[in-house]
């Protein structure tokens, strides 16, 4: 029982983080067809950004969003400047983003070196908790009540302001919500920054779990690969859902067969693809 | 001279040079790079099956590519199978079964669907290679892969293996470009150009994906073999995203649905990477400027840059057939 109660909020844990990830994959590629490769990197750079403000003195929770901010206005720059131009041209976008990843892969190397960055939690969640005989993290319930807000902030701002309608218009339909006034460049520009916000938010947040090291935006990418998967592709309800889905399967696969974890996540990828390839929230292929 | 002369009298003239290049004093550095070439170009040659005559854009070409490679390390290493046809038949069979596996998750999508779901498929055996240390080494990979003898042959030299590597490419682009050429081939380009007609013509496109996929693993895992003897070693590395994008934009250097042009992507990103990593420690964010360049100065590949920068240095304009955009071929 305790094996099952620990893993199972590990695993919720670790889900929730990736859902900061996948959640701007998803929303990027249901409005921009843009499979933004460099979604994960993001992710590590908002993680070691965060790790020098804290190291100026910087409160965590100040430097996690500012490190977001730092990477919002560098994934704007590459959009803006590049990407913006090859929307709706899956190969040549997911051929630049997967170009930037590398440049940004290498940046990072050059400055923080390859040696992995353990990052502390703040110290009032520094210690663990123990409930009947399971003992885990304070951090991990606050990381999982962090990610819960942000996304019932995304939620809401997606289905209750007039931008998300129009974000939603344009999925559904750009040529449509163009022809009836919708920005629709704006909102390219809006859910490309709030999907490089969150993952830069991210990185710092989920820090004391993921640690920081080069090759950690690899190791997450098949993660946040099958949470877009099995979530439905475009779907924020689905990131939500499919991250927390992954997650579980991810930590329960890490436990019982330490050596084939990643190896386990095929297996709701599989099944997804062989009964609803939509995926659990998506639409229709 | 005909255009069909001209290619032939341009094939054999290339072949000739290839043949003779190691007994004209060549550095045995550059003909090891060219072995890689050959190498590369197999596995460039099988994606461009996939994307340009299939339309199917697969992300995991790596892992195929690298379970062939991986099926004849761990022969060649655990159970001491070390025979040129053995292994080479052992990393076919492992590539083919991956992706008859791929195939029934990936196809049930389309489009960036399918892109999506084979970058997943391929990070997930990329994750299988790292972390199943007792059977994979782990990140230390499997070393120690001998070369084998081709019968009475001892091809293990350097300049062996190249003429070992070069007939396996020539045999590769043969076979290549005669299923290219079949009726088989040309269901498959009808597939790829409109998939409905396709079907309302009552051919079954799910099938033919399927078929082609399989055979373009087979080239892979051709391919994985012979690098794993070539570099006699097989670590993640051959199977990460990293590899497979390494080939997909070679396949967009060559010329997508050419075949021929796999060879020139692949000898300028081999000697390019090489050479870039003996310059700097830094090249993989050159790398990355590389594919930005590439992808947005010659999405139509050297085929089409070429002639356009020789028209331009005789003072031409021309506009060619192939300059159409990725998403329109």
């Amino acid at each position: 029982m305790q094996f099952y109660v620990q893993n199972a909020l590990g695993g919720l844990a670790y889900g929730s983080l990736l859902f900061l990830i996948a959640s701007g994959l998803t929303l990027i590629f249901g409005l921009m067809r843009i499979i933004n490769l460099a979604q994960t990197a993001f992710y590590l750079l908002g993680a070691y950004v965060g790790l020098a403000l804290v190291a100026h003195g910087l409160n965590f929770w100040v430097a996690s969003v500012a490190a977001g901010i730092v990477t919002m206005a560098l994934g704007l720059a590459v959009y803006s400047a590049f990407l913006h131009r090859y929307h709706a041209d899956p190969l040549t976008s997911l051929l630049l983003t997967l170009g930037f990843a590398l440049i940004l892969d290498d940046v990072i190397l050059a400055t923080w070196g390859g040696d992995p960055h353990s990052i502390a939690a703040p110290p009032f969640l520094a210690q663990s908790l123990q409930v009947g005989g399971v003992i885990f993290p304070a951090y991990w319930l606050a990381v999982i009540a962090i990610s819960t807000t942000i996304a019932v902030v995304l939620f809401v701002a997606m289905h209750r302001t007039m931008l998300g309608v129009m974000i939603r218009a344009a999925v559904d339909d750009e040529e449509m919500a163009r022809g009836v006034g919708v920005d629709v460049n704006r909102s390219f520009y809006i859910v490309f920054a709030a999907g490089a916000l969150v993952a830069g938010i991210g990185g710092l947040l989920g820090g004391p779990i993921t640690s920081a090291y080069p090759g950690l935006d690899g190791e997450l990418t098949p993660l946040a690969f099958a949470v877009v998967i099995v979530g439905g592709m475009g779907s924020l309800t689905g990131a939500f859902v499919g991250s927390l889905l992954i997650g579980l399967v991810n930590a329960f696969g890490k436990a019982m067969f330490p050596e084939l974890s990643y190896f386990t996540i095929f297996v709701p990828v599989a099944l997804i693809m062989a009964f609803r390839p939509q995926g659990l929230f998506g639409r229709k292929l | 001279m005909s255009v069909r002369r001209r290619w032939t009298f341009a094939l054999a003239a290339g072949a000739v040079v290839a043949l003779l290049l190691p007994c004209l004093g060549v550095p045995t550095f550059y003909v090891s790079l060219l072995t890689q070439t050959w190498i590369i170009a197999i596995a460039a040659m099988s994606l461009d099956l996939l994307i340009g005559f299939t339309g199917l854009v697969n992300f995991s070409q790596a892992a195929l590519f690298g379970v062939g490679a991986y099926a004849v390390a761990i022969a060649a290493t655990r159970f001491h199978v070390v025979g040129f046809l053995p292994g080479l038949g052992l990393g076919i069979t492992a590539a083919v079964v991956t992706a008859a596996l791929f195939g029934l998750v990936a196809l049930r999508a389309e489009g960036p669907g399918f892109i999506i779901i084979t970058i997943a498929l391929n990070q997930i055996m990329w994750g299988l290679a790292y972390q199943w240390v007792s059977v994979s080494g782990g990140d230390n990979g499997i070393t120690g892969i001998v070369r084998p003898h081709i019968g009475p042959l001892d091809v293990s030299g350097n300049t062996g293996y190249y003429y070992v590597c070069l007939v396996m490419f020539a045999l590769a682009f043969a076979l290549l470009m005669t299923i290219v050429r079949s009726p088989f081939g040309l269901v498959l380009k009808g597939v790829r150009e409109t998939p409905r007609r396709m079907r309302a013509l009552g051919y079954n496109v799910w099938l033919y994906r399927y078929f082609a996929l399989m055979i373009s693993a087979a080239f892979a895992g051709t391919a994985g073999v012979l690098f794993a003897w070539y570099n006699q070693f097989v670590g993640p590395v051959n199977l990460s995203l990293d590899q497979s994008t390494q080939f997909l934009i070679i396949v967009i250097l060559g010329g997508i649905g050419t075949i021929f042009g796999q060879f020139f992507g692949a000898l300028v990103v081999v000697f390019l990477s090489n050479e870039l990593s003996a310059v700097t420690q830094r090249w993989m964010l050159v790398l990355g400027l590389i594919y930005f360049v590439i992808v947005m100065y010659a999405p139509g590949g050297l085929v089409v840059l070429v002639p356009r920068l020789w028209a331009r240095l005789r003072g031409r304009p021309v506009v060619l057939a192939a300059d159409v955009p990725l998403e329109d071929r």
